[in-house]
Protein backbone atom coordinates (compact mmCIF):
# COMPACT_ATOMS: atom_id res chain seq x y z
CA UNK A 1 0.00 0.00 0.00
CA UNK A 2 1.47 3.21 -0.91
CA UNK A 3 2.07 5.99 1.54
CA UNK A 4 -0.91 8.02 0.39
CA UNK A 5 -3.13 5.52 0.67
CA UNK A 6 -1.88 4.54 4.02
CA UNK A 7 -2.54 8.07 5.27
CA UNK A 8 -5.92 8.18 3.20
CA UNK A 9 -7.25 5.25 4.70
CA UNK A 10 -5.89 6.20 8.46
CA UNK A 11 -8.08 9.55 8.18
CA UNK A 12 -10.96 8.09 6.78
CA UNK A 13 -11.07 5.13 9.81
CA UNK A 14 -10.21 8.52 12.08
CA UNK A 15 -13.23 10.34 10.86
CA UNK A 16 -15.29 6.84 10.69
CA UNK A 17 -14.32 6.15 14.53
CA UNK A 18 -13.65 8.95 16.42
CA UNK A 19 -15.26 13.03 17.48
CA UNK A 20 -18.18 11.89 15.23
CA UNK A 21 -17.02 15.37 13.40
CA UNK A 22 -18.92 13.83 9.96
CA UNK A 23 -22.07 13.06 11.97
CA UNK A 24 -22.00 16.42 13.19
CA UNK A 25 -21.42 18.26 9.86
CA UNK A 26 -24.38 16.21 8.42
CA UNK A 27 -26.51 16.91 11.48
CA UNK A 28 -25.89 20.53 11.76
CA UNK A 29 -26.48 20.52 7.63
CA UNK A 30 -29.85 18.54 8.51
CA UNK A 31 -30.91 21.12 11.18
CA UNK A 32 -30.60 24.01 8.86
CA UNK A 33 -32.59 22.73 6.23
CA UNK A 34 -34.95 22.37 8.73
CA UNK A 35 -34.84 25.11 10.73
CA UNK A 36 -35.11 27.25 7.24
CA UNK A 37 -38.52 26.68 5.76
CA UNK A 38 -40.22 26.83 9.21
CA UNK A 39 -38.67 30.36 9.67
CA UNK A 40 -39.65 31.69 6.10
CA UNK A 41 -42.99 30.24 5.73
CA UNK A 42 -45.13 27.92 3.62
CA UNK A 43 -44.99 29.49 0.23
CA UNK A 44 -42.92 26.91 -1.63
CA UNK A 45 -42.52 29.22 -4.66
CA UNK A 46 -40.40 31.91 -2.29
CA UNK A 47 -38.42 27.99 -0.62
CA UNK A 48 -37.50 26.84 -4.12
CA UNK A 49 -35.74 30.11 -5.24
CA UNK A 50 -33.96 30.06 -2.13
CA UNK A 51 -33.12 26.87 -1.68
CA UNK A 52 -29.96 26.63 -4.05
CA UNK A 53 -28.68 29.35 -2.01
CA UNK A 54 -29.74 28.24 1.64
CA UNK A 55 -28.56 24.39 0.85
CA UNK A 56 -25.20 25.82 -0.90
CA UNK A 57 -24.48 27.89 2.30
CA UNK A 58 -25.31 25.25 5.07
CA UNK A 59 -23.00 22.79 3.07
CA UNK A 60 -20.06 24.99 3.15
CA UNK A 61 -20.86 26.15 6.79
CA UNK A 62 -21.15 22.26 8.20
CA UNK A 63 -18.15 21.32 6.52
CA UNK A 64 -16.20 24.18 8.28
CA UNK A 65 -17.21 22.37 11.62
CA UNK A 66 -14.90 19.31 11.06
CA UNK A 67 -12.46 21.68 9.12
CA UNK A 68 -10.18 22.98 11.96
CA UNK A 69 -9.26 19.64 13.00
CA UNK A 70 -7.89 18.43 9.72
CA UNK A 71 -4.42 19.21 11.04
CA UNK A 72 -4.86 19.62 14.35
CA UNK A 73 -4.93 16.77 15.84
CA UNK A 74 -1.73 15.59 14.16
CA UNK A 75 0.30 18.81 15.10
CA UNK A 76 -0.83 17.85 18.61
CA UNK A 77 0.11 14.11 19.10
CA UNK A 78 3.07 14.33 17.03
CA UNK A 79 1.84 12.89 14.13
CA UNK A 80 2.69 15.37 11.83
CA UNK A 81 6.23 15.77 12.63
CA UNK A 82 6.81 11.52 11.42
CA UNK A 83 4.69 12.41 8.29
CA UNK A 84 7.20 15.29 7.47
CA UNK A 85 10.03 12.81 8.03
CA UNK A 86 7.90 9.93 6.01
CA UNK A 87 9.17 9.88 2.46
CA UNK A 88 5.48 11.14 1.30
CA UNK A 89 5.68 14.72 0.55
CA UNK A 90 3.84 17.15 2.32
CA UNK A 91 2.23 18.80 -0.50
CA UNK A 92 0.98 14.38 -1.02
CA UNK A 93 0.08 14.48 2.39
CA UNK A 94 -2.17 17.77 2.27
CA UNK A 95 -3.31 16.19 -0.60
CA UNK A 96 -4.29 13.05 0.97
CA UNK A 97 -6.24 14.67 3.89
CA UNK A 98 -8.01 17.22 1.53
CA UNK A 99 -9.65 14.07 -0.15
CA UNK A 100 -10.31 11.73 3.73
CA UNK A 101 -12.00 14.63 4.29
CA UNK A 102 -14.18 15.59 1.87
CA UNK A 103 -15.08 11.35 1.30
CA UNK A 104 -15.85 11.78 4.75
CA UNK A 105 -17.61 15.15 4.67
CA UNK A 106 -18.15 16.73 1.03
CA UNK A 107 -19.49 13.54 -0.13
CA UNK A 108 -22.05 12.98 2.85
CA UNK A 109 -23.23 16.21 2.34
CA UNK A 110 -23.65 15.67 -1.12
CA UNK A 111 -25.59 12.61 -0.98
CA UNK A 112 -27.75 14.01 1.70
CA UNK A 113 -28.96 16.78 -0.16
CA UNK A 114 -31.19 15.26 -2.70
CA UNK A 115 -33.04 14.45 0.90
CA UNK A 116 -33.24 18.00 2.27
CA UNK A 117 -34.21 19.62 -1.37
CA UNK A 118 -37.49 18.41 -0.63
CA UNK A 119 -38.68 20.56 2.36
CA UNK A 120 -37.75 23.18 0.03
CA UNK A 121 -39.70 22.04 -2.83
CA UNK A 122 -37.21 21.73 -5.18
CA UNK A 123 -38.20 20.68 -8.42
CA UNK A 124 -36.53 17.43 -9.83
CA UNK A 125 -34.18 19.13 -12.05
CA UNK A 126 -32.99 21.85 -9.68
CA UNK A 127 -32.35 18.69 -7.35
CA UNK A 128 -30.28 16.87 -9.88
CA UNK A 129 -28.31 20.24 -10.12
CA UNK A 130 -27.78 21.02 -6.70
CA UNK A 131 -26.22 17.27 -6.16
CA UNK A 132 -23.83 17.92 -8.86
CA UNK A 133 -23.18 21.29 -8.05
CA UNK A 134 -22.40 20.28 -4.55
CA UNK A 135 -20.59 17.39 -6.37
CA UNK A 136 -18.07 19.32 -7.84
CA UNK A 137 -17.75 21.98 -5.73
CA UNK A 138 -17.23 20.33 -1.65
CA UNK A 139 -13.82 19.33 -2.75
CA UNK A 140 -12.85 22.70 -3.29
CA UNK A 141 -14.10 23.79 0.31
CA UNK A 142 -11.88 20.93 1.69
CA UNK A 143 -8.96 21.91 -0.60
CA UNK A 144 -9.68 25.92 0.62
CA UNK A 145 -10.46 24.89 4.25
CA UNK A 146 -6.84 22.78 4.17
CA UNK A 147 -5.42 26.31 3.69
CA UNK A 148 -6.79 28.01 6.82
CA UNK A 149 -6.75 25.16 8.74
CA UNK A 150 -3.09 24.97 7.67
CA UNK A 151 -2.23 28.45 8.94
CA UNK A 152 -4.24 28.47 11.92
CA UNK A 153 -1.95 25.34 13.28
CA UNK A 154 -0.56 26.53 16.10
CA UNK A 155 -3.01 29.49 16.96
CA UNK A 156 -4.32 28.55 20.71
CA UNK A 157 -8.25 29.59 18.95
CA UNK A 158 -8.06 28.83 15.69
CA UNK A 159 -10.70 27.45 14.92
CA UNK A 160 -12.56 30.71 16.11
CA UNK A 161 -9.94 32.42 13.52
CA UNK A 162 -10.59 29.86 10.77
CA UNK A 163 -14.30 30.51 9.15
CA UNK A 164 -13.19 34.10 8.53
CA UNK A 165 -9.99 33.39 6.57
CA UNK A 166 -11.68 30.56 4.09
CA UNK A 167 -15.17 31.61 3.99
CA UNK A 168 -14.27 35.26 1.74
CA UNK A 169 -12.31 32.69 -0.68
CA UNK A 170 -15.44 29.93 -0.60
CA UNK A 171 -17.35 33.31 -2.36
CA UNK A 172 -17.08 31.67 -5.73
CA UNK A 173 -17.85 28.51 -4.98
CA UNK A 174 -21.28 29.49 -2.88
CA UNK A 175 -22.09 31.80 -6.11
CA UNK A 176 -21.64 29.26 -9.13
CA UNK A 177 -23.30 26.35 -6.75
CA UNK A 178 -26.21 28.10 -6.32
CA UNK A 179 -26.13 30.30 -9.52
CA UNK A 180 -26.50 26.71 -11.30
CA UNK A 181 -29.71 25.68 -9.11
CA UNK A 182 -30.83 29.41 -9.84
CA UNK A 183 -30.29 28.80 -13.43
CA UNK A 184 -31.98 25.43 -13.62
CA UNK A 185 -35.27 27.07 -11.76
CA UNK A 186 -35.36 29.54 -14.17
CA UNK A 187 -35.59 27.48 -17.52
CA UNK A 188 -31.97 28.45 -18.26
CA UNK A 189 -29.02 25.98 -18.86
CA UNK A 190 -26.42 25.76 -15.25
CA UNK A 191 -23.74 24.42 -17.40
CA UNK A 192 -21.69 27.83 -17.66
CA UNK A 193 -22.46 28.36 -13.77
CA UNK A 194 -21.12 24.68 -13.09
CA UNK A 195 -18.63 24.84 -15.58
CA UNK A 196 -17.34 27.77 -13.41
CA UNK A 197 -17.82 26.10 -10.39
CA UNK A 198 -15.95 23.17 -11.44
CA UNK A 199 -12.42 25.02 -12.72
CA UNK A 200 -12.42 26.94 -9.01
CA UNK A 201 -12.70 23.37 -7.66
CA UNK A 202 -10.33 22.10 -9.82
CA UNK A 203 -7.92 25.13 -9.27
CA UNK A 204 -8.49 24.92 -5.46
CA UNK A 205 -7.80 20.94 -5.08
CA UNK A 206 -4.70 21.40 -7.32
CA UNK A 207 -3.46 24.61 -5.86
CA UNK A 208 -4.17 24.20 -2.21
CA UNK A 209 -1.95 21.07 -1.61
CA UNK A 210 1.11 23.65 -2.17
CA UNK A 211 -0.23 26.26 0.03
CA UNK A 212 -1.46 23.87 3.03
CA UNK A 213 2.47 22.04 2.80
CA UNK A 214 4.23 25.48 3.06
CA UNK A 215 1.77 26.54 5.99
CA UNK A 216 2.51 23.20 7.25
CA UNK A 217 6.47 23.58 7.43
CA UNK A 218 6.38 26.71 8.72
CA UNK A 219 4.12 25.91 12.11
CA UNK A 220 5.87 22.71 12.41
CA UNK A 221 9.03 24.96 12.20
CA UNK A 222 7.50 27.57 15.38
CA UNK B 1 23.90 3.56 4.59
CA UNK B 2 24.46 7.27 6.38
CA UNK B 3 28.68 7.31 6.82
CA UNK B 4 28.35 10.74 9.24
CA UNK B 5 26.55 13.99 10.10
CA UNK B 6 28.30 16.78 10.50
CA UNK B 7 27.06 20.18 12.24
CA UNK B 8 28.87 23.07 11.36
CA UNK B 9 28.94 26.34 13.26
CA UNK B 10 25.21 25.64 14.21
CA UNK B 11 23.03 28.70 15.40
CA UNK B 12 19.57 28.29 16.71
CA UNK B 13 17.26 31.55 17.33
CA UNK B 14 13.81 30.82 19.35
CA UNK B 15 11.99 34.37 19.33
CA UNK B 16 14.50 36.86 20.15
CA UNK B 17 16.32 34.13 22.11
CA UNK B 18 19.30 32.76 20.98
CA UNK B 19 19.66 29.38 22.35
CA UNK B 20 23.25 28.10 21.33
CA UNK B 21 25.65 29.62 18.75
CA UNK B 22 28.47 28.43 16.63
CA UNK B 23 27.71 25.13 17.31
CA UNK B 24 30.25 22.25 15.54
CA UNK B 25 30.34 18.02 15.87
CA UNK B 26 31.06 15.29 14.02
CA UNK B 27 28.98 11.90 14.82
CA UNK B 28 30.20 8.93 12.61
CA UNK B 29 28.48 5.64 11.81
CA UNK B 30 28.12 2.90 14.43
CA UNK B 31 28.59 6.27 17.22
CA UNK B 32 26.24 7.52 19.69
CA UNK B 33 26.04 11.12 20.96
CA UNK B 34 24.28 12.41 23.99
CA UNK B 35 23.32 15.66 24.10
CA UNK B 36 23.40 17.08 27.93
CA UNK B 37 21.81 20.36 28.93
CA UNK B 38 19.86 22.70 31.49
CA UNK B 39 16.04 22.54 30.59
CA UNK B 40 15.48 25.24 27.87
CA UNK B 41 19.25 24.79 27.19
CA UNK B 42 18.11 23.97 23.48
CA UNK B 43 18.80 19.97 23.60
CA UNK B 44 15.22 19.69 21.75
CA UNK B 45 15.61 22.52 18.88
CA UNK B 46 18.74 21.06 18.08
CA UNK B 47 16.99 17.48 17.61
CA UNK B 48 14.71 19.23 14.97
CA UNK B 49 17.49 21.08 13.50
CA UNK B 50 18.76 17.97 12.55
CA UNK B 51 16.04 16.20 11.59
CA UNK B 52 15.70 18.92 9.36
CA UNK B 53 12.14 20.47 10.96
CA UNK B 54 13.40 23.13 11.86
CA UNK B 55 15.60 25.57 10.23
CA UNK B 56 18.93 27.14 11.31
CA UNK B 57 19.27 30.87 12.38
CA UNK B 58 23.04 29.87 10.98
CA UNK B 59 25.12 27.34 9.87
CA UNK B 60 24.18 23.81 8.49
CA UNK B 61 24.03 20.25 9.04
CA UNK B 62 25.82 18.01 6.51
CA UNK B 63 25.15 14.04 6.10
CA UNK B 64 27.78 11.94 4.07
CA UNK B 65 26.15 8.63 2.19
CA UNK B 66 27.74 6.78 -0.17
CA UNK B 67 25.83 8.70 -2.75
CA UNK B 68 27.41 11.85 -1.67
CA UNK B 69 27.30 14.68 1.24
CA UNK B 70 23.79 16.98 1.16
CA UNK B 71 22.83 19.59 3.45
CA UNK B 72 18.95 19.63 2.32
CA UNK B 73 16.51 19.20 5.07
CA UNK B 74 14.04 17.36 3.27
CA UNK B 75 17.16 14.53 1.82
CA UNK B 76 18.02 14.11 5.89
CA UNK B 77 14.58 14.21 7.01
CA UNK B 78 14.15 11.10 4.73
CA UNK B 79 17.22 9.27 6.92
CA UNK B 80 15.94 10.45 10.22
CA UNK B 81 14.23 8.08 13.02
CA UNK B 82 12.44 10.58 14.99
CA UNK B 83 11.36 9.73 18.48
CA UNK B 84 9.90 12.98 20.17
CA UNK B 85 8.64 14.47 23.29
CA UNK B 86 5.02 12.95 21.78
CA UNK B 87 5.06 9.89 20.74
CA UNK B 88 2.39 10.36 17.46
CA UNK B 89 0.13 7.85 18.73
CA UNK B 90 -4.32 7.74 17.94
CA UNK B 91 -6.05 7.04 20.78
CA UNK B 92 -8.94 5.17 18.74
CA UNK B 93 -6.40 2.99 16.85
CA UNK B 94 -5.02 0.08 18.59
CA UNK B 95 -1.48 -0.86 18.86
CA UNK B 96 -1.23 -2.92 15.47
CA UNK B 97 -3.11 -0.59 13.03
CA UNK B 98 -0.66 1.86 14.80
CA UNK B 99 2.38 -0.30 13.71
CA UNK B 100 1.00 -0.87 10.71
CA UNK B 101 0.08 2.75 9.46
CA UNK B 102 3.58 4.13 10.26
CA UNK B 103 4.96 1.21 8.45
CA UNK B 104 3.51 1.49 5.09
CA UNK B 105 3.72 5.37 5.32
CA UNK B 106 7.40 4.88 6.29
CA UNK B 107 7.38 2.16 2.90
CA UNK B 108 8.19 -1.14 4.63
CA UNK B 109 6.57 -4.22 5.63
CA UNK B 110 4.41 -3.91 8.97
CA UNK B 111 6.17 -6.85 11.60
CA UNK B 112 4.23 -7.61 14.54
CA UNK B 113 7.37 -9.78 16.14
CA UNK B 114 8.18 -5.96 16.77
CA UNK B 115 5.29 -5.67 19.56
CA UNK B 116 6.72 -8.46 20.88
CA UNK B 117 10.47 -6.70 20.86
CA UNK B 118 9.26 -3.77 23.02
CA UNK B 119 6.61 -6.22 24.96
CA UNK B 120 3.50 -4.86 23.66
CA UNK B 121 2.07 -8.61 22.18
CA UNK B 122 -0.64 -9.27 24.47
CA UNK B 123 -1.68 -5.47 23.98
CA UNK B 124 -1.95 -5.25 19.88
CA UNK B 125 -5.70 -5.42 19.34
CA UNK B 126 -6.08 -2.47 22.35
CA UNK B 127 -6.73 0.76 21.50
CA UNK B 128 -3.83 2.86 22.04
CA UNK B 129 -6.09 5.10 24.56
CA UNK B 130 -5.86 2.58 27.01
CA UNK B 131 -2.28 2.11 26.87
CA UNK B 132 -0.14 3.74 30.06
CA UNK B 133 2.19 6.48 29.35
CA UNK B 134 5.43 4.13 29.43
CA UNK B 135 3.62 1.48 27.20
CA UNK B 136 3.08 4.44 24.60
CA UNK B 137 6.55 5.14 24.95
CA UNK B 138 7.18 1.40 24.01
CA UNK B 139 4.59 1.31 20.94
CA UNK B 140 6.64 4.30 19.60
CA UNK B 141 10.40 2.57 19.99
CA UNK B 142 8.02 -0.35 17.95
CA UNK B 143 7.77 2.46 15.21
CA UNK B 144 11.16 3.86 15.53
CA UNK B 145 12.06 0.33 14.78
CA UNK B 146 9.60 -0.20 11.84
CA UNK B 147 10.78 3.20 10.09
CA UNK B 148 14.21 1.42 9.44
CA UNK B 149 16.13 4.78 9.28
CA UNK B 150 19.54 5.18 10.12
CA UNK B 151 19.85 8.33 11.94
CA UNK B 152 17.82 8.27 15.13
CA UNK B 153 16.78 11.11 16.96
CA UNK B 154 15.56 10.43 20.29
CA UNK B 155 14.37 13.42 22.76
CA UNK B 156 14.63 11.94 26.04
CA UNK B 157 14.02 8.25 25.06
CA UNK B 158 13.98 7.11 28.77
CA UNK B 159 10.96 9.02 29.87
CA UNK B 160 7.81 7.37 31.19
CA UNK B 161 9.87 3.85 31.03
CA UNK B 162 10.50 1.33 34.09
CA UNK B 163 13.78 -0.05 34.36
CA UNK B 164 12.81 -2.78 31.79
CA UNK B 165 12.01 -0.53 29.51
CA UNK B 166 15.17 1.73 29.69
CA UNK B 167 16.81 -1.01 29.36
CA UNK B 168 15.43 -2.21 26.02
CA UNK B 169 15.98 1.08 24.95
CA UNK B 170 20.00 1.03 25.70
CA UNK B 171 19.84 -2.25 24.06
CA UNK B 172 18.37 -0.91 20.80
CA UNK B 173 20.59 2.04 20.76
CA UNK B 174 23.63 -0.43 21.06
CA UNK B 175 22.44 -2.82 18.24
CA UNK B 176 21.31 -0.03 16.13
CA UNK B 177 24.55 1.38 16.65
CA UNK B 178 26.27 -2.10 16.19
CA UNK B 179 24.50 -2.15 12.61
CA UNK B 180 26.42 0.92 11.70
CA UNK B 181 23.20 3.50 12.36
CA UNK B 182 23.90 6.92 14.67
CA UNK B 183 21.86 7.82 17.38
CA UNK B 184 21.91 11.18 18.80
CA UNK B 185 19.71 11.35 22.02
CA UNK B 186 18.79 14.47 24.07
CA UNK B 187 18.99 13.08 27.81
CA UNK B 188 19.27 13.80 31.35
CA UNK B 189 20.09 9.99 31.89
CA UNK B 190 23.53 8.47 31.00
CA UNK B 191 23.32 6.24 27.88
CA UNK B 192 25.22 3.76 28.73
CA UNK B 193 27.31 2.99 25.33
CA UNK B 194 30.63 4.96 25.61
CA UNK B 195 29.22 7.46 23.95
CA UNK B 196 30.56 11.17 23.32
CA UNK B 197 28.34 13.73 24.97
CA UNK B 198 27.77 17.30 23.95
CA UNK B 199 26.89 19.62 26.81
CA UNK B 200 24.64 22.89 25.53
Amino acid sequence: MSPFVTLLLRDLKLAARGGGSAALALAFFALVATLVPLGVGADLNLLARVAGGVLWVGAVLAALLSLDRLFQGDFEDGSLELIACSPLPLELAALAKILAHWLATGLALTLLSPLLALMFNLPGDATLMLFVSLLVGTPAVSAVGAIGASLTLSLKRGGLILPLIILPLLVPAVIFGAGAVSAVLDGIPGGGALGLLAAFSGASVLLSPFAAAACVRLNLSS
Amino acid sequence: MISSLAAEKLACARGERRLFDGLSFTVKAGQALAVEGANGAGKTSLLRLLAGLLTPFAGRVVVRTAQGDSDDAETRARLVGWLGHLDGLKPQMTVREQLAFYAHLYGVAADDALLEQVNLARQADLPCRYLSAGQKRRLALARLLVSNRPLWLLDEPFAALDSAGQALVAQLMARHCGQGGIVIAATHDPLGLGNESLTL
